[in-house]
């Protein structure tokens, strides 16, 4: 890290920030996937993360959760280790929200009873207090008519709005985006993007896998290049689309822009 | 053709015979017509050759007195009771062996199709070895197998296997110890009937007490110690009113205690592994129809992986899992009519057997049987229609 | 801020994750309640594979001619060896076994180029299989023409049996379950009553029945005097109900075919049978061989039921040898062998659908 940028929201060197990934490395059998990952994310940080297919990128944000096990490094989130104890596996799930490529709503519940199962079942909260949660975060997407739909009477658009909606009724202070709109018509992109722009101004920490140059130029701090499982470049969105400073990164860019 | 061309209006008609509502209509009274027409064929020759033969139509042979013994009744039977009995016989036999095979079949097929998926790559080998030699081999070998060739061979009652002097196997069955209730027993059923209505009521409490106030309660847990409990401690109290009648040998066969014959354990051991190897194949694919991305998002919203199975991936797997799991049901039900083969008394064994040869009544007895298993069939596919309609996923 | 780097290179994983020890560790061993199955389940194969095996091969006798041969306790495949004959032929007299044996081979010879990938008349040749196949197939089985002698269907019998009751089961069910698929999802309501009604009679009965049915009931239903040889009956009856279930199969086909299709036919100006025959059932008879096999595959394993009304197919020449008295107490060997030859079919068949399927699925989906 090169230079210190006062605009960054509290951008301290490790202490306080809220996802530390440090040397970390994952292997599929012998396949080196992720290599030597160092990665520090303040809070109120949006990060935007880009590469070619198969970079590791989903495979990156997806160790944050736990949904894939790293083999050798360090993750802490807010604190807390990522390691086998499933204690610290269940505290930082509650903490961390994600939204996925294919939206993985639940197909046999109501659109409010995907977004409020996991306030009955792990914030133990009443069901009618769980409700009146799922139904503000709702309109905040601005669906709250849909709410006693099913997901498959959604359109795609729809369907991902209510997997935010989803994410953000437990609360979480860190969000996952795991290319949120590579499913999705263009027309409807828009409407997910909205979405999370409206999410970034409210100060969420966000981590986005995404190819939506345009709105890492707009909401993020910071764009991070991955390729071939490192992180090969970051920078902040106007001079990482200006002026790339590794190969690698120029090829990236000349192909998708 | 009445249209007037001044009109303009009404488009101009074609000739009858080329207009599809004509075609299509002629063409089912020609099929009626022509389904009728064989229908009467085979009915008028049947008359007259069961009349060459000297066979009375009708169902009046139901009451005539059978003269023939069977093996194994579950009512009362012997040789003066009526061919209408031989017929409520034979279904209760095949009502029985079906019932079993179903219970067992689907503890098989789940324990294997869940063993195949397991991450112990031995067991998922064992489950997948048993799925695939078991369910590519005819059941009637099998069936034959387990009866010629384990079961006959075993020894003479006197030589007895003896499991634990409780238990005994030999080549004229398998003999268990059966259960005495004394006088004090009702009061453990009732107390059972008691429990099962206090778990109804507390699961009830419990899930509005959850929805009220989001506190969790252990309601698996308290309502099998319930369920189990309250009839135990009155079953203690009650002095244990219950004891066993173990069969032992006298003269040449064992007495007391039941009897399972020979003949229903070839055919219930070979109907249940074919049967399970299928149900563990429905319950392997209901449980990988479920994508893995619904097991990452539960977990990704922070759901235990208990809670992701009973929640999430059970509900869906079950429906995939269930309408395989019905017509399994149905299909051993309908092979259990292969006991004919080895002499269980089925209802086509006793009754498309022994009782069509006896009265020569073809028509009437293939047409009773086929109508048993059209109703068994025709009642359980109308219940999975209805629970197809009832749990598809809402799709736009 | 600004981090650059150079490429990195691929990295060994940690030795605990990969290799014989890694593979043990996650698949054998991952956790103490692991660990005990892994033993348990290795104990009871130990007890259990190592007697079978050396009952069936290690202490096995292999040749001879009589069951003096068979003196080292354990499986006596001579019995096999001596019967194989009978078990694979029947009755047929031995001097005509060429024509048994052409015919499969015939089918053999035909079949292969349907495998390969790039023979182009594969559908020109499955309606020869189909259509012509069949009658030369019956003339080098019965004879009685072309200078060939006569055989009775009486003599038929083992393995060859079950083959040709199986093959005529499905080649016969196939037309007659294409014709009621398309009268189930016909727009005339009787022709969908008819074809319901008859499709669910039969797949709701079982086959034994059926069978009873055909040989007790069928000369009832024709004129008096019409013989009808035994096995002709059970064919009969084996092509109702397989033609019943056929039905099902190419229904699902014919569902899978997108609306699409049939509305770009219509706009051509094809009608309802060119629709059918030029489009759709191409299409959907494609997609449906995997079910096609699956029903062969059930139909081979019913075929042994016409034990039970007297024909000699393998199982039940098999087990007519039983009770040779020269030969008692061989069961469990004539079990084997018929199991292992049933299984060899079946499960040949199984997995040959199974790619299939996998194939048409893939091929959908790009």
């Amino acid at each position: 890290m090169s230079e210190t940028d006062t605009a960054k929201p509290e951008m301290s060197a490790s202490t306080g920030a809220m996802i530390q990934i440090q040397g970390m490395h994952k292997w599929y059998g012998e396949f080196h996937v992720l290599k030597d990952i160092n990665l520090n994310v303040a809070k109120g940080e949006r990060i935007v993360i880009c590469g070619p297919s198969g970079s590791g990128k989903s495979t990156m944000i997806r160790c944050i959760n736990r949904l894939e096990e790293h083999q050798q490094g360090k993750i802490i989130v807010e604190g807390t280790e990522l390691t086998d104890d499933v204690k610290h596996i269940d505290q930082i799930r509650r903490e961390v929200g994600m939204v996925f490529q294919h939206f993985n709503l639940f197909p046999h519940l109501t659109v409010l009873e995907n977004c409020i199962i996991a306030l009955i079942w792990v914030r133990k909260m009443s069901r009618r207090e769980a409700e009146e949660i799922g139904m503000k975060f709702l309109e905040k997407v601005k669906i709250p008519e849909q709410a006693r739909k099913y997901p498959g009477q959604l359109s795609g658009g729809q369907q991902q709005r209510v997997a935010i909606a989803r994410s953000l009724c437990m609360n979480p202070s860190i969000m996952l985006f795991d290319e949120p709109t590579s499913a999705l018509d263009p027309e409807m992109i828009k409407e997910v993007l909205d979405t999370m722009i409206q999410l970034a101004e409210s100060g969420m920490t966000m981590l986005c896998v995404t190819h939506e140059m345009g709105f890492a130029k707009t909401v993020a701090n910071r764009v991070i290049f991955m390729d071939g499982g490192e992180i090969i470049e970051e920078n902040e969105p106007e001079a990482f689309f200006s002026n790339p400073q590794h190969d690698r990164t120029k090829l990236f860019l000349s192909q998708i822009m | 053709m009445s249209a007037d061309p001044l009109s303009g209006a009404a488009p101009a008609k074609a000739a009858l015979w080329r207009r599809p509502v004509f075609r299509s209509t002629v063409f089912q009274v020609l099929l009626i017509l022509g389904v009728v027409a064989i229908a009467n064929y085979l009915f008028t020759n049947t008359l007259h050759n069961l009349e060459q033969r000297g066979i009375s139509t009708g169902f009046g042979f139901l009451s005539m007195e059978a003269g023939f013994g069977i093996l194994q009744t579950l009512i009362p039977y012997d040789e003066t009771y009526t061919f209408g009995r031989t017929f409520l016989v034979g279904l209760l036999n095949t009502l029985l062996v079906s019932g079993l095979g179903i219970f067992l079949a689907t503890l098989i097929g789940f324990v294997m199709g869940v063993a195949r998926l397991s991450s112990n790559w031995l067991i998922a080998r064992i489950a997948t070895v048993y799925i695939e030699i078991f369910r590519n081999i005819p059941l009637l070998l099998q069936i034959l197998f387990w009866y010629f060739a384990v079961l006959q061979p075993l020894p003479q009652p006197r030589q007895s296997l003896d499991l634990g002097g409780m238990f005994f196997l030999n080549n004229r069955g398998f003999y268990l110890p059966a259960p005495v209730f004394e006088a004090g027993f009702n009061l453990v059923w009732i107390a059972l009937a008691i429990a099962v209505v206090v778990v109804f009521f507390m699961a009830r409490w419990a899930r509005r007490r959850q929805e009220e106030t989001g506190q969790q309660f252990h309601t698996v847990y308290v309502s099998l110690a319930i369920l189990f409990g309250l009839p135990l401690l009155v079953f203690l109290a009650a002095g244990t009113p219950l004891t066993w009648e173990l069969p032992a040998l006298k003269g040449f066969n064992f007495k007391g205690g039941v009897t399972i014959i020979p003949e229903l354990m070839a055919l219930l051991t070979a109907l249940s592994i074919y049967t399970g190897a299928f149900i563990a194949e429905a319950v392997r694919s209901g449980i990988l129809a479920v994508s893995h991305g619904q097991t990452e998002a539960a977990y990704a919203v922070g759901l235990r992986p208990s809670v992701t199975l009973r929640l999430v991936i059970i509900p869906q797997a079950l429906r995939v899992i269930i309408p395989q799991l019905t017509s399994q049901f149905l299909n051993l039900t309908k092979n259990s009519s292969l006991a004919t083969a080895v002499g269980y008394p089925d209802l086509v064994a006793v009754f498309a057997g022994t009782t069509l040869n006896q009265t020569g009544q073809a028509v009437e007895v293939i047409a009773m049987t086929m109508g048993v298993y059209l109703t068994i069939s025709l009642t359980i596919s109308t219940f999975m229609n209805w629970y197809n309609k009832k749990k598809q996923l809402v799709e736009r | 801020m600004n981090v650059q780097k150079q490429p990195g290179p691929d990295l060994p994983p940690p030795a605990s994750s990969v290799g014989v020890i890694g593979w043990l560790r996650k698949n054998l061993f991952s956790s103490a309640p692991n660990t005990v199955l892994t033993l348990v389940a290795g104990y009871l194969i130990y007890i259990t594979l190592v007697p079978a095996f050396q009952w069936a091969f290690l202490n096995a006798d292999w040749v001879g001619d009589s069951r003096e041969a068979c003196d080292s306790g354990g499986a006596c495949w001579v019995f096999v060896a001596v019967r194989f004959d009978q078990f694979m032929y029947g009755f047929y007299p031995e001097a005509e076994y060429w024509r048994i044996n052409l015919a499969f081979g015939l089918l053999i010879a035909l079949m292969v180029p349907l495998f390969i990938e790039k023979f182009s008349r594969k559908g020109m040749l499955a309606a020869f299989i189909l259509i012509v196949y069949p009658v030369i197939a019956y003339y080098l089985f019965s004879g009685g023409a072309f200078g060939l002698v006569h055989v009775e269907t009486s003599l038929w019998g083992g393995l060859s049996l079950t083959l040709v009751l199986a093959g005529v089961g499905i080649v016969a069910a196939l037309p007659i379950g294409i014709v009621l698929a398309l009268g189930r999802r016909s727009g005339m309501p009787i022709v969908r009553a008819v074809s319901v009604v008859f499709i669910e009679f039969w797949r709701g009965v079982p086959l034994i029945t059926v069978l009873f049915m055909s040989s007790v009931m069928l000369p009832l239903f024709l004129p008096e005097g019409t013989h009808f040889d035994k096995l002709l009956r059970a064919m009969i009856g084996i092509v109702m109900f397989q033609s019943a279930y056929m039905a099902e199969v190419v229904r699902g086909g014919l569902q899978a075919i997108p609306k699409g299709q049939y509305e770009a036919a219509q706009a051509l100006g094809l009608s309802y049978w060119k629709t059918m025959g030029l489009i759709v059932l191409p299409q959907a008879l494609k997609l449906v061989i995997p079910g096609i096999v699956n029903t062969f595959i059930a139909l081979f394993k019913d075929t042994t039921l016409v034990l039970i009304i007297g024909l000699f197919d393998l199982l039940a020449t098999i087990q007519s040898a039983f009770s040779d008295p020269n030969w008692l107490g061989y069961s469990v060997e004539g079990y084997v062998f018929a199991a292992a030859t049933f299984w060899i079919f079946c499960f040949s068949m199984s997995r040959y659908s199974q790619a299939l399927e996998r194939k048409l699925h893939t091929g959908h989906a790009r």
